[in-house]
């Protein structure tokens, strides 16, 4: 094989698997280094920096990270990156002379944010620092788009959310709430720059069976049903709830339910249960609020008696796997019936464009999706981006973040007369990090802890009241001890062939053998099976030396590596060292807060 | 800020016949200093014991005084171990091995406790042919007194403080031929392919193995000028052989060239599988030998690989004819049998 061209930025970004995961691509070891050495504050700022809610992100997100984290293969449970998050945001200090100041004299461009979503709001923090004049149109009365209407109290404190949000719009931003926009031409007529659209997917997906029409007093749309309790429209539901649905926003419903008045809530989907969209925490959350998970029953009709709706009939399935795909095939058993005093629909969303009139220029897909780049988020019209839900269908919030962050660029260079295909370098630092005779920079010891649960308040009370948060979040103790946790997967192994005396000493001393001396390969899967542990995980890179004096090279399987430091700390030539990798996604205007 | 070795071991690390993984094999982390020849060793070791699937248990790791005496401690941690009186070590091999024959005793030792402080007991543990297994960690000086000239240190080696070693250096390979070492091997701490199965033929051979193993001392004697520094070893290694050892229960594949390869019957059944690159020299001709590390010495090269085997070896325990219950098992019965018995031996002295 080649030698590793670990000068590729992208190298060691994706030895950082949380990071590289995560698509805004936050530097989770170094806030959670922070958060172990109490510094919140500096910690909730690398987040805000990068993921612009940390505390919504640290109580709600979808943490592509955790699958990934190297913790999860060395033992069974990844570090608990989410929930740190929200220790930086809840122990913060006041950070409003951190923030970016905003210029009083604007650059004299305008940009309409159309929603005031995650995803609009990102493109505001993004673009306010750099004198554009931002409008943002909403329907809510307040900001935050679905973090607000979808996203139950009990999960997210409106505070939390009014707070991050509110950073954002005393940017100088102009807000037009209560306003629904009903023609993108409109906007356009009013000259702006460029305009950002961020509509997300508001509508939910219907359930047209025998007898909707009849019950449609007791029957809900989940998304539409869950801003009516945020906004305080609908306060009660039945004794009796079914929740039809597999994926997140029914696991929001059906717990919403359950503090609404349902005492028999039931959440009913047709696939397997281990084939849910929801994420597995959310079904357990579900789950310890007594909510049975009734999966393989497919949805048939509304039972209505009298002109009310009483119930739900099922059919019973099985899945059926034929090249690979899955078929619900009935299993011939009776219909199952349940009784319901009402029923909520939460089977997915969708986009809705009707408001964008279709002679401006920007083409749509036949899905009815508008047509978008994925890297740059413009439209067909030059001058018009989309990001978030709105942009490549429904995601998650920080999909939605990560795709304001782009937008926010694209904007910039199109509004200051540059390519947008230009695509700024991330913005990457390498430090030293040895201090001293076995002294690092960093916590180098590698704990046994496994992971700290956070702790829930009582489930009584919480049930009683559907603004009272379930989750407590770590208290200090417990966030440094799983702070600990962490492997520090940025702090990497760096090889210096020409220093290298071929003592063996680093493959001697490696606690997980991820370091062979061997003879090269030309193909790369001979030279992975050859290695002292084979390197199965294809998904991990090798490390590949030059070749060394004696002919051999050095690999490094990055799969299990513990970045303990051993390695360096026996290496007598410094071959091997242990560098600190910072890499930051490039911003508009490389702004940099943290 | 810590110098802890981690708990956690890959998962999916291979496992041996006994389903130990080298986790089970290991020691201690080792306090020598960083890059030690001595490190590469002790992971040899770890390696051979592990792929001969010897149950910890069944070693005995001897040892003396020395940076070289102090590794029992950085492998094979679930094994016995004595750490003797500096180059006592193998009185005390020979007394446990006396006592009880059902170890495995592997010496460590270094060039002072074997060719300085040690040298009278070294001389006739080889001429007894104790059944062990003695390496010597060679690095031609003595690193825990500050790096001054070993014995073994070559004529004309320069040391770190570049002064020129104006005496003959112990040649601990010629040494035991001559004093009638039944196999000793020549290797070089950087070069495991070779030390390993080297280490696996000596533990499975029958009477004294000694392996002289160049082990640089990064620290006082890595410099240029040094004889037993990484790169002159490197650049001087002259392989006599390269070898495969074949374990009792492999089968021994049958399509080697004859011409090439020398297959070797250890005591046990197991075989050594040589490949010869000199064809001047046999491994079972001690004249061969002698010649060829007299050759060797003149053209300032080291020889490594197997350097001398006895295949007809009779081991101290064998010719003395001992008992196979280890002493602290023999019971009363046993050590006194009857005045019956007494009376028959006082019969055949009369």
């Amino acid at each position: 094989m080649q030698p590793t061209d670990y000068k590729d930025p992208e190298y060691y970004h994706k030895v950082v698997d949380c990071q590289y995961a995560c698509p805004a691509h936050t530097p989770v070891p170094q806030y959670i280094r922070l958060i172990a050495a109490g510094k919140y504050t500096e910690a909730y700022m690398v987040n805000w920096e990068s993921n612009v809610f940390p505390g919504v992100l640290g109580r709600t997100c979808d943490r592509p990270c955790e699958p990934a984290c190297r913790r999860g293969r060395v033992e069974e449970e990844p570090v608990a990156i989410c929930r740190l998050k929200r220790v930086a945001a809840d122990f913060k200090d006041d950070i409003s002379h951190l923030l970016p100041d905003i210029p009083k004299v604007k650059n004299g461009k305008k940009i309409a944010l159309i929603g005031a979503g995650p995803a609009a709001l990102s493109v505001a923090r993004d673009l306010a620092p750099l004198g554009y004049e931002l409008h943002v149109y909403d329907n809510q009365n307040k900001g935050g788009g679905m973090m607000r209407s979808q996203i139950p109290s009990f999960r997210l404190p409106a505070e939390v959310l009014d707070q991050e949000v509110d950073f954002i719009l005393n940017m100088d931003v102009h807000t037009h709430f209560n306003t629904y926009v009903t023609s993108l031409k409109s906007i356009l007529d009013k000259n702006y720059d460029a305009v950002f659209v961020g509509t997300g997917a508001p509508r939910g997906k219907d359930l047209i069976l025998p007898g909707r029409e009849e019950g449609r007093a007791n029957i809900h749309v989940g998304i539409e049903w869950l801003a009516s309790v945020a906004f305080e429209h609908t306060h009660q539901i039945g004794k009796k709830v079914i929740v039809l649905g597999g994926g997140n926003t029914a696991m929001d419903c059906c717990r919403t339910s359950r503090r609404l008045g349902g005492d028999d809530v039931k959440v009913v989907v047709r696939s397997p249960f281990s084939e849910m969209k929801a994420s597995p925490w959310e079904k357990e959350d579900a789950q310890h609020e007594d909510i049975p998970i009734i999966d393989n029953h497919v949805p048939k009709s509304y039972a209505i008696e009298n002109g009310k709706l009483t119930g739900m009939y099922f059919e019973k399935v099985k899945a059926e796997y034929i090249d690979g795909r899955r078929k619900l095939v009935p299993t011939g058993e009776p219909d199952v019936f349940f009784p319901a005093d009402d029923v909520i629909i939460a089977i997915g969303q969708e986009n809705r464009f009707e408001w964008i009139e279709r002679d401006l220029g920007i083409e749509f897909n036949q899905w009815d999706m508008p047509v978008v780049d994925e890297t740059t988020f413009v439209s067909t019209r030059p001058n018009v981006f989309f990001g978030g839900d709105a942009a490549l269908g429904p995601k998650n919030v920080i999909t939605a973040v990560a795709q304001g962050h782009q937008a926010a660029i694209s904007i910039h260079a199109f509004c200051q007369g540059d390519d947008i295909n230009l695509r700024p370098a991330p913005n990457v630092k390498m430090f030293e990090s040895k201090m001293g005779i076995h002294e690092w920079a960093y916590d180098n010891d590698v704990t046994t802890d496994i992971r700290y649960i956070v702790p829930q308040a009582d489930k009584a009370e919480t049930l009683r009241d559907r603004k009272k948060e379930v989750e407590l979040g770590f208290d200090l103790k417990a966030a440094f001890r799983e702070a600990q946790r962490c492997l520090n997967c940025d702090v990497q192994t760096v090889f210096t062939e020409n220093k290298c005396i071929e003592c063996d000493a680093c493959m001697d001393i490696c606690p997980t053998n991820c370091i062979t001396f061997t003879t090269n390969e030309d193909d790369e899967q001979t030279l992975r099976m050859k290695l002292l542990v084979p390197a199965v995980n294809l998904e991990q890179d090798l490390l590949v030396s030059d070749t060394l004096k004696t002919g051999r090279v050095m690999v490094k399987d990055e799969d299990m590596c513990l970045h303990c430091g051993l390695c360096a700390e026996r290496c007598p030539t410094a071959a091997w060292d242990m560098k600190q990798y910072l890499y930051n996604t490039a911003k508009a205007g490389h702004l940099c807060y943290a | 800020m810590t110098y802890i070795k981690p708990k956690f071991a890959h998962p999916r690390l291979p496992k041996n016949n006994l389903g130990y993984t080298r986790k089970e094999y290991e020691g201690s982390l080792s306090t020598l200093c960083a890059g030690c020849g001595h490190d590469s060793i002790s992971a040899a070791i770890i390696d051979a014991c592990f792929e001969m699937n010897i149950e910890p248990h069944r070693v005995a790791k001897m040892s003396g005084i020395g940076c070289s005496s102090k590794t029992p401690a950085y492998f094979l941690s679930n094994s016995h171990g004595f750490n003797s009186v500096h180059g006592r070590m193998p009185s005390v091999t020979t007394g446990a091995n006396l006592a009880n024959r059902s170890l495995i005793y592997l010496g460590v030792s270094g060039d002072g406790d074997t060719a300085s402080i040690g040298m009278g007991q070294f001389a006739h543990v080889v001429r007894r042919n104790l059944n062990m297994t003695y390496i010597v960690m060679n690095n031609g000086c003595y690193g825990l007194t500050k790096g001054q000239d070993s014995a073994t240190a070559d004529y004309g080696s320069i040391s770190k403080s570049g002064n020129m070693n104006s005496f003959e250096g112990i040649d601990l390979c010629a040494l035991s031929i001559e004093l009638g070492a039944t196999f000793v091997a020549q290797s070089f701490s950087g070069d495991k392919k070779q030390l390993i199965p080297l280490i696996k033929a000596a533990l499975s051979h029958s009477g004294f193995s000694l392996i002289n193993v160049v082990s640089p001392c990064v620290t006082f004697n890595n410099n240029q000028g040094s004889t037993k520094s990484y790169d002159y070893v490197r650049e001087h290694n002259e392989t006599l052989s390269s070898l495969d050892f074949v374990p009792v229960k492999e089968e021994i594949v049958a399509d080697y060239d004859h011409t090439k390869i020398t297959m070797v019957e250890m005591h046990d059944g197991s075989m050594i599988k040589l490949n010869k690159l000199s064809p001047a020299w046999d491994p079972e001709d001690k004249l061969s030998i002698m010649t060829a590390l007299h050759n060797a010495r003149e053209k300032h090269e080291i020889l490594t690989g197997l350097l001398y085997i006895d295949t007809e070896s009779v081991e101290l325990n064998e010719l003395l004819n001992t008992t196979d219950t280890p002493l602290n098992q023999l019971t009363e019965k046993e050590l006194c049998p009857g005045s019956k018995i007494l009376e028959g031996i006082c019969d055949e002295l009369r």
